[in-house]
């Protein structure tokens, strides 16, 4: 006989848990709410600082020049175009894309409600995007006053891809010049822009006369193959002003997600969210365990009575919590996919179930249920064999 | 319902581990107090006290007299204050909880109420007993638990919760649960209280003749005057001293004295 069959017990806590459909259909009720939860609250959390960066991703960009008085996307500052041109003055620059990036106001055609739109400038024929879709359909951004609308974007700016799809001429006023949509891109909405266009930067300053000229929000550089970054990045750091500050693509995105990460209540507040459905569960789950435990009082005294060691008797509540945890947690990890599936389609957040965030809430449901069980074993000290004759 | 112990079924589950030499329990001058400073109150007073194997003592007298408090202090479930109790050659006298729940595993226990874990089948509840017996398998274990479950005449009900079970039955998964443990001592409080006459009877021919199979010797309190015939001898208590009772249940002498 191997090991297994010597050492095979009665499963007393799976028993102990599934004889009281009842309550153990309650305990993993509120552990899979707890994780519900945390779910919501990190995945909230997390797309949101994701969605922060959803343009900034697109970019086709080694290096982001940026001025260092900008702090995010939602509040762009100025910087010399020239020190774009003195940065291809390095040899590891192969060429750069000057960009225009400002948010402004957004006529609904429909209600003609303004709202705030994201408008980026650049010149069509320079690439923009890693998505090389976007240099065919730049061509028309060669008539002034086209602009190439995110049919991504939030609804309140106009049904704008529908009507262009239908092949309506579809006009509006951005910042009161009037454009019209000669295109559409798929960008998505991020958290500072609920909806995006692109434009020429020639349109761009007629939509902002009061651009200082020669002045832009973003460089993007490219180098040439097989060139560091990160070298690259800190050698111009060196020899350009400080009026420009040099990021790589990934700081770039960084930089914004900090932004909003430590600059804004957001995190702390999604934060705070996710650690109350811990607290939540706790509770929960101690609750379950103590009057579980409290229940069978005399049944655990008898099997210490029988011979059963305490710390045989602890680990059946150990075990309980480690099945309550396993047990709750898969229906909190089906709903969370359903929860993220609503949020998608609600906000257009990019909200997925990720590896590490599954681990994550496991790993915090396994602490509720154990950290539960641990305080509900110091009742099993109660216990006391003698009292039971 | 099931009937007497007269069906004899015979039983191969082996006798109890190699019985140390000399009595299974002797208690010497073992005397014992509850509460503390005024509240102090003796509740045993120099109680002796000697169990040989196999043999069956029934211990009787009235309520609160200690009777209770003697068979926990054998049992091992409680601290010895004063005096020697030795159980099976293992002196109690300031032995420690892990050595006293060690020694617990040679003792069966049967008590007033069941006792039996709710949650669990007759079956599952007498391999609670069974599993205390580290050198089976799993399979074997679980036979036993059967075999033993047919020896107390539960085979059709193996698979019933106790709530489902009479008082009797219950009473007799419990005997079925101390002795799949393979005991040398088995301790018994008022197994009968709750039952009937006829059951209770039942239960206690049952109980000797189980133990008496396994060479198991047996303490067994007990209130109930229909069942005293059973004893090889009987041992009365009042106010936490011992007198032996023979067996015409006439005269006593003052036990230990003799």
């Amino acid at each position: 006989m191997n090991g297994f069959w010597q050492s095979r017990r009665i499963p007393l806590s799976w028993l102990l848990l599934t004889r009281q459909p009842a309550r153990l259909a309650v305990a993993l009720a509120g552990i899979s709410f707890a994780g519900i939860l945390m779910f919501m609250q990190l995945g909230f959390r997390d797309g949101l600082f994701d969605a922060s960066v959803t343009v900034h991703k697109l970019f086709d960009a080694d290096l982001v020049l940026m001025s260092p008085r900008t702090m995010s996307s939602i509040g762009m500052a100025g910087f010399p175009r020239r020190r774009l041109v003195q940065a291809l003055a390095d040899p590891q620059v192969k060429d750069t894309t000057p960009v225009h990036w400002n948010l402004l106001l957004w006529r609904n055609p429909q209600t003609r409600a303004t709202r705030s739109i994201l408008a980026i400038g650049y010149e069509p024929t320079d690439p923009l995007f890693l998505d090389p879709s976007l240099r065919s359909k730049a061509e028309v951004l060669n008539q002034e006053g086209r602009v190439l609308f995110d049919s991504l974007s939030r609804p309140e700016f106009g049904p704008i891809a529908e009507w262009f799809r239908q092949g309506k001429v579809v006009e509006t006023e951005v910042d009161g010049k009037r454009v019209r949509v000669g295109g559409l891109v798929e960008l998505g909405p991020s958290f500072g822009a609920d909806g995006n266009l692109i434009t020429s930067d020639e349109t761009f300053l007629r939509l902002r006369p009061n651009t200082p000229p020669g002045s832009i929000e973003l460089g993007l550089i490219r180098l040439v193959p097989g060139s560091e970054p990160a070298v690259v990045a800190q050698r111009l750091r060196k020899q350009l002003p400080k009026d420009v500050a040099v990021y790589t693509k990934k700081e770039f995105e960084e930089f914004e997600k900090n932004y909003w990460r430590s600059s804004t209540a957001i995190g702390f507040i999604f934060t705070l969210g996710a650690a109350m459905g811990f607290v939540v569960g706790c509770v929960i789950v101690y609750q379950i365990l103590y009057s579980d435990v409290s229940d069978h009082l005399p049944e655990y005294a008898t099997l210490m009575a029988m011979g059963y060691r305490l710390s045989g008797l602890l680990g059946v509540v150990a075990r309980e919590g480690l099945l309550l945890a396993v047990l709750g947690y898969v229906p909190a990890w089906l709903a969370g996919q359903g929860l993220y599936a609503l949020i998608r389609s609600g906000t257009k957040l990019p909200v997925a179930m990720d590896s590490q965030r599954s681990l994550l809430v496991f790993m915090m449901i396994l602490v509720m249920c154990m950290a539960s069980a641990g305080l509900a074993m110091r009742k099993l000290a109660d216990a006391d064999p003698a009292e039971i004759f | 319902m099931v009937g007497a112990p007269s069906s004899r079924t015979p039983l191969h589950l082996g006798g109890p581990e190699k019985n140390a030499p000399g009595p299974t329990v002797a208690v010497q001058h073992l005397s014992h107090w509850y509460g503390k400073g005024e509240m102090r109150r003796q509740v045993l007073q120099g109680v002796d006290l000697v169990i040989d194997p196999g043999e069956v003592v029934l211990l009787t007298g009235p309520s609160g007299c200690g009777k209770t408090t003697l068979l926990t202090l054998i049992g091992a479930l409680r601290q010895v204050m004063e005096g020697s109790v030795r159980v099976f050659g293992q002196e109690l006298c300031g032995s420690s909880r892990a050595q006293r729940q060690e020694l617990r595993q040679g003792i069966g226990m049967i008590f007033q109420g069941h006792n039996l874990l709710r949650c669990l089948t007759a079956e599952q509840n007498v391999q609670m007993g069974s599993d205390l017996l580290p050198s089976l398998s799993y399979r074997a274990r679980r036979d036993q638990a059967r075999e033993w479950l047919r020896a107390v005449g539960l085979a059709d009900h193996l698979n019933k919760l106790p709530h489902d079970l009479s008082g009797g039955q219950k009473q007799r998964v419990a005997i079925a649960r101390a002795l799949a443990a393979r005991p040398r001592l088995l301790l018994a409080d008022e197994p009968t209280a709750a039952l009937d006459k006829q059951t209770g009877r039942e239960v206690v021919d049952l109980l000797k003749r189980l133990a008496r199979d396994q060479g198991c010797a047996v303490l067994m309190v007990t209130h109930d005057p229909r069942i005293l015939d059973v004893a090889d001898r009987l041992v009365q208590m009042e106010d936490g001293r011992l007198w032996q009772a023979d067996a015409s249940g006439g005269s006593m002498v003052e036990y230990g004295e003799s």
